[in-house]
């Protein structure tokens, strides 16, 4: 998947011969139709960028300043105050570590389940192994809602509510990600675990020293999809999740516009503390991550 | 057994065990809950009870009508935006691709809560939107206080979330539309319009399938921005069949009607989607 991109990359920024031979006598049109792409692009860059910016003013600034006319466009003093504040209402720290154990716990523990039975489900035969596959497949089509008053139940049952197990365990299977993995595993040359068995390696062996090293990008890939999965994720932890100090950073966030005295510069603290990481994330690891995010569309 | 033949099962074990705890027994048991009906805190048979309920619940069909008209409207505008981005980005003249490209995805990384709030913040009375428009010579729209605004609220956050994710999707499927087609087209005298519609839109029609299944399923879920943008109001003008069900369940605890709810979501998200592979073609 990165790989294509890098494909796409090359080709755009290549001019074949022909075009370049016609590029003189089209000079003059194309520094219009260049005027205008790039008006257009600057439209849609100012729209897509704006709301960053806002956040960050609201960050910084005091909560009236919000909505001020004219508008506050510079950033303000109130970085510490607002920091402060939204620490004393919702434990920011906490819920951060909460956020960022939660995701990271589950995207070790997923990654593992998902890899290994889509390993088997591209490299091996056994028997079952088809119908598996398409109750895998067909489960995506079932939305998330239509399990979650039972599996609610069912965490109640067992006195799970509450609990970090509780946020991380329903979603560990994730068929999505098998798909994925399992495309990827199918590329991989079936000689070289035969060769491999012929010197005696054992198959839990195959797998880990042989075919793992080698689906590097893959498993990056996956593992961002994974954590963007359990770091987004809402209604279940909403459900499953009753104190402060248990709440995950979406929780924590939607709980404060829920203040019957709303301090939007806090807010708007938040909503930057939970953007700025994910964003850096992304800028150093664009391609796993356009690839992660974006699953098969690019396979 | 010998070993070798025990491993396959053996590594797929854990995610065959968690896939029926956590799958398989949720779908059923939320089947049977929705036959069901609490009489003193058990649970017992109502028969079709629940989906009789449904069948006359206004609000029901108000939040289908809703999530039909987020849907019809949403989705075309932000695959028709898409789609112009990401022909614009693949023009051979444009310089600095990849810093447009990055930034109009960067919107798709945000979490859904944080942008939600963000929008809900923005586009209130007194907010920056409003306060723009008015150096337009544009009156303050009543974004969440009307029903009518309200949607289209909505609709603006979910088309700034998801247009540069999409971009990317079409974007990575227009570089693999091969060039000789484009050649063979302009030789027979096809203009850019005519090349656009005869080979770009035929070329990417399984892409656009894809964006648009992703897209209805997402659609019918819609939870995250209604709760943290709108509330579901005004007078459940954007009230969700997700809002819905997660009231039903958790703030009303009727798990049988929620789970009735969420078994109509299915269907629907089942015959969607046969339809889309239909218009389609198997492809």
């Amino acid at each position: 998947m990165a790989k294509n991109l890098e494909v796409i990359e090359q080709s755009t920024n290549k001019l074949t011969l022909a075009e370049r031979q016609q590029k003189k006598p089209k000079k003059k049109k194309n520094k219009l139709k260049a005027v205008w792409m790039y008006t257009l692009l600057g439209i849609f860059l100012v729209v897509s960028i704006f709301p960053f910016y806002w956040m960050f003013i609201g960050a910084t600034n005091d909560s009236s300043k919000m909505f001020t006319n004219p508008p506050t466009l510079l950033p303000g003093d109130q970085f510490m105050t607002n920091l402060t504040n939204l620490n004393e209402s919702i434990g920011i720290f906490r819920v951060l570590f909460n956020s960022l154990f939660v995701s990271g716990l589950y995207v070790v523990i997923a990654l593992a389940v998902c890899a290994s039975a889509a390993y088997v489900l591209a490299k091996y035969n056994f028997k079952g192994k088809k119908f598996i596959f398409t109750a895998f497949l067909l489960s995506m089509m079932i939305p998330y809602q239509a399990t979650l008053i039972p599996l609610f139940q069912m965490m109640s049952d067992f006195n799970l509510l509450n609990t970090y197990f509780a946020v991380i365990a329903p979603q560990l299977c994730f068929p999505f990600a098998i798909f994925l993995l399992r495309q990827n595993f199918l590329a991989f040359p079936t000689e070289l675990m035969e060769s491999a068995r012929l010197d005696g390696a054992s198959e839990t062996r195959i797998f880990i020293s042989i075919v793992i090293p080698s689906m590097r990008p893959a498993l990056a890939a996956a593992s961002i999809f994974l954590f963007m999965t359990q770091w987004n994720n809402f209604m279940w932890p909403l459900v499953v999740l009753n104190t402060n100090d248990m709440y995950t950073f979406p929780v924590a966030l939607s709980s404060l516009m829920g203040l019957s005295y709303i301090d939007y510069g806090q807010v708007m603290m938040g909503v930057t503390l939970a953007t700025v990481p994910i964003i850096a994330f992304f800028l150093t690891l664009q391609k796993q991550f356009i690839s992660g995010m974006l699953g098969s569309a690019l396979k | 057994m010998n070993r070798a033949k025990r491993f396959p099962y053996l590594f797929a074990a854990p995610a065959i065990l968690l896939f029926l705890a956590f799958t398989v027994y949720p779908i059923i048991a939320s089947f049977v809950l929705s036959f069901q009906e609490r009489v003193g805190g058990e649970y017992v048979f109502a028969g079709l009870k629940n989906y009789t309920r449904l069948w006359n619940d206004d609000i029901f069909w108000t939040a289908m009508q809703n999530t039909f008209i987020i849907f019809v409207v949403q989705v075309p505008v932000m695959i028709i935006l898409a789609m112009v981005l990401a022909n614009v980005l693949n023009n051979q003249l444009l310089k600095l691709k990849g810093f447009f490209r990055v930034s109009f995805f960067l919107p798709a990384v945000t979490s859904l809560v944080a942008y939600s709030i963000l929008f809900s913040i923005m586009l209130q009375e007194e907010g920056i939107i409003n306060t723009a428009l008015s150096y337009i010579g544009i009156t303050a729209i009543p974004w969440l206080s009307d029903p009518f605004w309200a949607k289209a609220s909505i609709i603006i956050a979910m088309t700034w979330r998801w247009t540069g994710y999409n971009m990317v999707i079409f974007l990575a499927a227009l570089q693999n539309i091969p060039e000789d087609l484009y050649e063979a087209a302009s030789l027979d005298g096809a203009n850019k319009f005519k090349q656009f519609f005869y080979i770009t839109v035929p070329q990417l029609k399984p892409v656009i399938l894809f964006a648009g299944i992703l897209s209805t399923i997402g659609t019918l879920q819609l939870f995250d921005e209604p709760f943290n943008l709108t509330g579901g109001g005004p007078a459940d003008s954007t009230m969700t069949l997700g809002l819905y069900i997660y009231q039903s369940g958790f703030e009303y605890f009727d798990f049988g009607y929620a789970s009735a709810i969420a078994y109509a979501v299915v269907v629907m998200v089942g015959i969607l989607s046969i339809i889309q592979f239909k218009i389609a073609g198997d492809e």
